[in-house]
C-alpha cells in the first residue's frame, strides 16, 4: 500500500518539477472530466471544463499563475474582459471578475502588459507582480479609429519581439464586388477597400493614439483574419485567413454546389513585410494547388492568378472558419507537438446544402518554422453532434487558443462560453 | 371567404393584412399557393439557403433567421422591398443584429419573388398569406 502511494507521490512531484516550474500553488495536474468534457482527443490526452457560461468567449491568455483573461464579443454586465482565478488549485476556475466595457476579440499578453481590442481600437493594461490589472478603468489607448465595417469587424492582435503590435483589419466585403454578395456583380477595379482594410497593420506597442498615419500596412490582400500568432522559431508572423464565400451562389455557371462547399481553401500564410496574398483578385484552390483568378475579376475556375501573390504555407478545406492559431512551445505534450500549430476552427456556415464542417481543433506539425504539410484533427466533439446541417446545431464552437504555464492547451467556445483545458496524461 | 376566415383564425395578428388583400383580385387559390410553395422552395435553395440556411434558422451573428420574424410575417410590401432593394443596415431582428448584407435580388422575376416569399411565409413554422406576382410588380414599379 505504501509503495504505490510513495511512487505516486514521487511521480507527482517529478511531474510538477518537470512541467510546472513556475506555478506556485497548483502541484498536481488537475483531474480531467470523466467524459473529457465531451471532447474526442488522441490517446493519452484528457480534458476538463475550467469555466462555463461566461459569455461569447473569443481570445484568451493564461498568466504564469494559471489564471485566465478572456475577451468577450459582447460585454456581460458591462464587462468585456473576464478574469478567472483558480483559488483552491484544483484547476477549475472559482473566482470571476471583469472589466473593460467593450466587446471585441483580440487579447494578448507580453512582458507584463495585457493588450485587448474592441472592434476599432486597441488598449493596453499594465499588470502588477501577480499579473493582475490595477488600472482596470484607465487602459492606455494605443490604436484608434480603425475601419470597422459590418462584416469582418473584429481586430485580432499579436506582438513580435521588437516592440511592434500587429492588427488584423478585415475587409468589409466578401469579394469586393460592386454590389457585395450579389449574383453576377463584377469586382471593383483596384479594390478600394484595401487602402484601409483587408490586411495586417503594424503599430508600435508602446505609443498612444496611433491610427493609419502612424502604422504601416504590413501585408495586404488578406480578406479577414481572426487567428494569428508570432512564430518564435523563425521570428515571423503567421495568420489564418477566412476565405471567400458563395462561389456557387454568385457564379452558378462556373461552380456547382459541391465545388462551392469545398472551395476555396482556408489558408495559413507566413507573412513578411510587403506581402500580398491576393484577395479579392485570387483565391487558393487546394486541389489544383494554385492561386486561381476570382470570378469577379474575369476568372473561370481554372485561370491562374498573377504570380505577384504569395502562396499559403498550408491549405485547409473551405469555409471552416479558423478563429484561433497557436504555436505550441510547451513541454507537456509529446515531442511531435513542439513548435507545431494548433488551429481552432469555428465551423462553417457556407457549405449548404452539404453538412457543415469544422467545429474542431486541428494540429499541424512544424519543422524549423515551416509546416511539414500534414495536419490532423486534434480535438473534436465540440458541436455535440456529427451532423451539423446549420451552425446553430453546434452546441459549442471553438474560437480562442492559449497555452498554460504547464503546457496545457486552453480552448474557448463562443456559443455557451465554455473554457476547456486539454492535458497530456499519457506516458 | 372561407380561406379568409381560416387565415384570420390561424394568424390573428395578420387578419388586417388579409383583409387588405381581399380587395386584391390576384389572391391565389389554395392549389395555386401549393404550387407557389413548391416553386418557391427551388428559388430558396438557389438564392437564399446559403445564408438563411435550409431550415430558415439563419447563422448566429451573420444572417438572421426567417422563422416567425416580423419582416416575414408582417407587411408584405416591406417584405417585397427587402428582396428588391436588399438591406445592409443592421436590422434588429428579435433583439439581435447580423453583419452580412442582404443582397439586392431584383434579378429575380416577379413570379419568382412571389413564390419564394410565399414559401418562406409558409415554412419554418410560419403560416401567412401568399404573395402574388402583381403585388411584387406593384412594388417594383414604385421603386422606379
Ligand atoms: C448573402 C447572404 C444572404 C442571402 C443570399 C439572402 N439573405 Fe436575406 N438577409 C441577409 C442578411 C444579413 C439580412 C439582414 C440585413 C440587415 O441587417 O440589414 C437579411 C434579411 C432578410 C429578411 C428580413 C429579416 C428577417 O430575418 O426576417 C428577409 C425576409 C430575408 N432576408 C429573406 C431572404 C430571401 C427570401 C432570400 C433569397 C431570395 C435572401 N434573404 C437571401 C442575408 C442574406
Amino acid at each position: 500500500m505504501i509503495i504505490p502511494l510513495l511512487t505516486a507521490g514521487i511521480f507527482c512531484s517529478l511531474y510538477a518539477f518537470k512541467n510546472n516550474p513556475s506555478a506556485g500553488r497548483q502541484i498536481h495536474p488537475p483531474t480531467t472530466d470523466p467524459d473529457n468534457a465531451g471532447l474526442k482527443l488522441p490517446s493519452g490526452f484528457g480534458a476538463l471544463v475550467v469555466a462555463d457560461s461566461i459569455g461569447k468567449a473569443r481570445h484568451l491568455v493564461v498568466t504564469k499563475e494559471g489564471n485566465l483573461y478572456v475577451k468577450l464579443a459582447k460585454p456581460v454586465k458591462e464587462k468585456g474582459i473576464i478574469y478567472l482565478k483558480d483559488k483552491n488549485g484544483d484547476g477549475r476556475m472559482d473566482e470571476q471578475s471583469g472589466f473593460g466595457n467593450y466587446g471585441g476579440t483580440g487579447l494578448y499578453l507580453k512582458d507584463g502588459v495585457l493588450y485587448a481590442s474592441s472592434n476599432d481600437e486597441v488598449f493596453s493594461y499594465q499588470l502588477d507582480e501577480k499579473n493582475e490589472v490595477s488600472n482596470q478603468n484607465n487602459p492606455s489607448k494605443l490604436i484608434t479609429k480603425l475601419k470597422k465595417g459590418r462584416q469582418h469587424d473584429t481586430k485580432s492582435i499579436v506582438l513580435d519581439n521588437s516592440g511592434n503590435i500587429y492588427v488584423n483589419i478585415g475587409a468589409y466585403s466578401n469579394s469586393c464586388q460592386e454590389k457585395d454578395r450579389t449574383p453576377g456583380s463584377p469586382g471593383m477595379k483596384g479594390c478600394p477597400i484595401l487602402d484601409s482594410a483587408g490586411g495586417i497593420w503594424q503599430f508600435k506597442a508602446n505609443k498612444l493614439n496611433q491610427s493609419y498615419g502612424d502604422g504601416i500596412r504590413y501585408a495586404t490582400g488578406i480578406r479577414n483574419v481572426v487567428g494569428l500568432d508570432w512564430n518564435q522559431q523563425n521570428n515571423t508572423l503567421f495568420v489564418m485567413q477566412h476565405g471567400r464565400d458563395q462561389l456557387n451562389g454568385l457564379w452558378p455557371d462556373l461552380y456547382d454546389e459541391k465545388k462551392s462547399a469545398l472551395l476555396p481553401a482556408e489558408c495559413l500564410y507566413m507573412l513578411k513585410k510587403g506581402d500580398n496574398a491576393g484577395w479579392p483578385y485570387i483565391y487558393y484552390d487546394q486541389y489544383q494547388k494554385k492561386n486561381i483568378q476570382a470570378p469577379e475579376y474575369g476568372g473561370d475556375g481554372k485561370k491562374e492568378g498573377s504570380k505577384e501573390y504569395i502562396n499559403p504555407a498550408l491549405a485547409f478545406p473551405g469555409h471552416l472558419a479558423p478563429n484561433g492559431l497557436l504555436f505550441y512551445t510547451g513541454n507537456q505534450f509529446p515531442e511531435k507537438y513542439r513548435n507545431g500549430a494548433f488551429i481552432a476552427f469555428h465551423g462553417s456556415w457556407n457549405r449548404t446544402p452539404e453538412k457543415q464542417e469544422g467545429f474542431y481543433v486541428v494540429f499541424a506539425p512544424f519543422k524549423d518554422g515551416q509546416p511539414t504539410g500534414e495536419w490532423e484533427i486534434f480535438a473534436d466533439g465540440f458541436a455535440g453532434t456529427d451532423n451539423v446541417m446549420s451552425p446553430r446545431d453546434a452546441k459549442h464552437r471553438p474560437c480562442g487558443l492559449a497555452q498554460g504555464p504547464d503546457g496545457s492547451l486552453y480552448v474557448t467556445d463562443d456559443v455557451k462560453g465554455t473554457v476547456y483545458r486539454i492535458l497530456y496524461n499519457g506516458k | 371567404m372561407k380561406k379568409l376566415l381560416l387565415t384570420a383564425l390561424l394568424v390573428l395578428p395578420l387578419a388586417f393584412f388579409a383583409q387588405a388583400q381581399k380587395t386584391n383580385k390576384a389572391i391565389s387559390s389554395p392549389a395555386a399557393a401549393r404550387d407557389q410553395i413548391l416553386e418557391g422552395k427551388k428559388v430558396y435553395s438557389k438564392f437564399c439557403a446559403s445564408c438563411h440556411q435550409l431550415d430558415g434558422g439563419g447563422v448566429p451573428n451573420l444572417n438572421p433567421p426567417l422563422s416567425k420574424t416580423t419582416y416575414v410575417l408582417g407587411d408584405k410590401s416591406r417584405l417585397i422591398k427587402i428582396i428588391l432593394n436588399g438591406s445592409n443596415e443592421s436590422l434588429e431582428i428579435d433583439g439581435e443584429t447580423y453583419s452580412n448584407p442582404m443582397p439586392q435580388l431584383d434579378i429575380l422575376k416577379d413570379q419568382e419573388i412571389a413564390d419564394v416569399l410565399t414559401y418562406i411565409r409558409n415554412s419554418f413554422g410560419n403560416k401567412a398569406t401568399a404573395v402574388t406576382s402583381p403585388e411584387v410588380k406593384a412594388q417594383r414599379s414604385k421603386k422606379k
